[in-house]
């Protein structure tokens, strides 16, 4: 178990250097549209505007989730199973050629030759080490799956019968489902834009390089939203004080997230041209299928949310929810994430709403929606996890639980007016990555909630600093040893009771080919056959 | 015994209706989508996007009209401009936008007439949309295409019908 702590803190230590520098430069964003230009004070670090908005992408949602990620995963496969993760060694590879891409991937970011954004559209040329160094970073997470397919498939083996354990079983699902949606990107990349970037092929294609990037770019939400799904499913009702209400139905969750995430990317492309609208519409319809497993998920928390807070006394057909232990940050911080995330569950049923789509693609109103899944289900949960895993890797307890509860609470609510600034912002039709300030089109109606941009923004740095310091003091000053520990919950309703076809994985490996084969098949066959890839590179930044 | 029966009856109440309410949002989308005859852009050919300039209509960027009360617009965008940059067309009029990329991507962004499309390089888009009251309406590019992005738009002026 050493080794595999030492490995996760490795990962931790890097995505929080990451989220660090995402949230430095994503305030200057905010300030920026409520009218306040801190963009010559940065010149000598960050060049512009769009230099910053490419490292915040960059840093926060590539960096940041996939470290955690890859840290928090192996850390709970090890802990539920009771047993290291096989190949340590392997283990090691992994982060050191994550982290080697990294670095290779940061000298032209931060040196302002790959100011493309993290969605690195072409023709936009970055500089070859960009696209390489991203390369690796996926290459070592399809070492993580490796390791854990690995270690569940040798505890079954001296299990025999037995069910894998579910956050095992959880964790294995998220990092398969990541591993089949990672070939569009990684084929983007190889095929595309790395050889473009050397100089070997003159020419790209923009629609082609979409289509590959999209593959891969709604599934990686979920790849960020599933760790987080683990730990309300298998620690939250734990702290909570109750049990979780039903794991065949979390098995069966993760099945179809499993099955449905990828064949579904054309929603990110219901603008563009070049995909046959009839496309656009089966894409539409996948999405609204994988809606299914993520109400499972509401359901099935919630009702282990309510186990517990019952088990402590609280009543009524709503009134329990305030006998939740809201004393405990970790608790808190995952809590609140939930209900900002069903409101950005509605907005990404408007945004796969075909229609709808169309007035609110590209606008504010998108990283507003991000900002919510990314930046909150995802993020605030992140930290109420580190909030008892940097504890239990370093021995030492958490410097200050106030402190941990004010920055859970004022993350909350600065999110709450940042995002509901940019969705409105977004429905009065201002574009998002734009440095809406210099622009000389600022509609007047846009005007009163610019302002609220940056008051939240600002509220969201000022909890992210209070995060740090605490990690900080905990790791410097903090002397009371750790009391945490890690326990996952029970199931009102157990594994046994599950369909023996849930702890097979071929089957659900080959379901979620063949559906990804019908829904991207045709168009991806004609792109490749008749795509010309005449289009030159341009750096214009 | 009587426990799981309780349970498996608690999640099978919450599986149907799960599967019923995605089913029906997407029947409400069809009926009105398909209703109100809305179109998202579809496949409109491609273009050569070193030769936009010599190439049908791209070498003559403007508005020309192609019935009473029709027009279309032949227009490109580059970094950091629409050409044209400013259309006039009479109130009542129904304007098909037919536009493509010099250069990286771009994105034509009409709010106040629902006109939402991205301009690749190589790709023809084709929109069409009604413009009824008079008035300004600005366009945006939307997508993120290098350090003067933000300079980037123009107007659809609509004239009042004397």
């Amino acid at each position: 178990m050493r080794t595999v702590d030492r490995q996760t803190a490795a990962y931790l230590g890097v995505a929080l250097v990451a989220l660090f520098g995402g949230v430095v430069t994503g305030v200057a964003q905010a300030l920026e549209h409520a009218g306040i230009n801190v963009y010559p004070a940065l010149a000598p670090v960050v060049r512009s505007y769009y230099h910053g908005l490419s490292l915040h992408g960059v840093l926060n949602v590539l960096v940041w989730t996939t470290f955690f990620i890859c840290g928090f995963l192996p850390f709970v496969t090890a802990r539920a199973l009771g047993t290291p993760p096989a190949s340590p060694g392997l283990g090691w590879l992994a982060f050191w050629l994550m982290t080697g891409g990294l670095l290779l991937a940061a000298i032209p970011l931060v040196g302002n030759a790959a100011t493309v954004m993290f969605t690195f559209y072409p023709p936009l040329k970055a500089h070859w080490a960009f696209y390489v160094g991203l390369t690796l970073v996926v290459v070592g997470t399809w070492l993580v799956t490796l390791i854990l397919a690995r270690t569940c498939s040798a505890w079954r083996r001296a299990h025999p019968g037995a069910r894998t354990p579910l956050p095992a079983f959880m964790a294995l699902a998220t990092m398969t489902m990541w591993t089949i949606a990672s070939l569009g990107l990684a084929a983007e990349m190889l095929v595309m834009l790395i050889p473009w970037s050397l100089g070997w092929v003159a020419g790209t294609d923009a629609l082609l390089a979409r289509v590959l990037f999209w593959f891969t770019g709604h599934p990686i939400v979920y790849f960020w939203l599933l760790p987080a799904y683990l730990s309300w499913y298998t620690l939250v009702p734990r702290r909570a004080g109750g049990r979780l209400f039903s794991d065949p139905m979390a098995r069966a969750a993760f099945l179809l997230f499993l099955v449905l995430s990828t064949p579904l990317g054309f929603h990110h492309q219901y603008a563009d041209p070049g995909i046959h609208q009839g496309w656009k519409l089966v894409h539409g319809f996948l999405t609204f299928a994988v809606f299914f497993p993520s109400l499972l998920t509401f359901f099935n928390v919630v009702a282990s949310l309510e186990i517990g807070a019952r088990a402590r006394g609280g009543t009524g057909w709503v009134a329990w929810f305030g006998r939740l232990p809201w004393g405990d940050p970790v608790l808190a911080a995952q809590v609140l994430a939930m209900i900002l995330f069903a409101f950005g569950g509605i907005g990404g049923l408007i945004n796969a709403s075909l229609s709808m789509n169309l007035v609110v693609h590209n606008t504010a109103w998108i990283p507003g929606h991000l900002h919510l899944t990314v930046g909150t289900a995802a993020t605030l949960t992140y930290m109420g996890i580190t909030y008892w895993l940097v504890p239990v890797l370093c021995g030492r307890a958490l410097w200050s639980r106030r402190l941990a509860l004010g920055q859970v609470w004022l993350w909350f609510g600065g999110m709450v007016i940042f995002s509901n600034a940019l969705h409105r912002l977004g429905l009065m039709g201002m574009p998002r990555r734009t440095m809406i300030g210099a622009s000389a089109y600022v509609q007047p109606e846009w005007t009163a909630a610019l302002p609220l941009v940056g008051l939240g923004g600002s509220i969201l740095f000022l909890s992210s600093l209070l995060y740090f310091l605490n990690l900080v003091l905990t790791l410097t000053l903090s002397r009371a040893p750790a009391l945490e520990r890690v326990e996952f919950a029970e199931a009102v309703s157990p594994a046994e009771a599950a369909p023996a076809l849930f702890e097979r994985w071929r089957p659900w490996i080959v379901l979620a080919g063949v559906l990804i084969a019908l829904a991207y098949g045709p168009v991806l066959v004609r792109l490749a056959v008749t795509t010309p890839f005449d289009a030159p590179g341009f750096r214009v930044w | 015994m009587k426990r799981s029966t309780t349970v498996y009856l608690y999640e099978l109440a919450w599986i149907l209706p799960s599967i019923a309410i995605p089913a029906g949002m997407l029947a409400a989308l069809a009926v009105t989508m398909f209703g109100a005859g809305i179109h998202l852009p579809s496949s409109e050919g491609r273009v050569d996007p070193t030769r936009v300039a010599q190439t049908a209509p791209f070498d003559a960027p403007g508005i020309r009209r192609t019935a009473p009360g029709r027009y279309e617009v032949a227009m490109t965008s580059q970094i950091w401009s629409f050409a044209p940059n400013e259309v006039r067309v009479p109130a009542g009029s129904s304007v098909t936008f037919v536009a493509t990329s010099k250069d990286v991507v771009h994105g034509l962004l009409i709010p106040k007439a629902n006109v939402n499309v991205m301009l690749l390089p190589g790709q023809i888009a084709r929109v069409t949309a009604r413009f009824d009251r008079p008035g300004e309406y600005p366009f945006f590019c939307h997508e993120y295409c290098g350090v003067a992005h933000h300079t980037m738009w123009g107007k659809v002026i609509v004239e009042a019908n004397p």
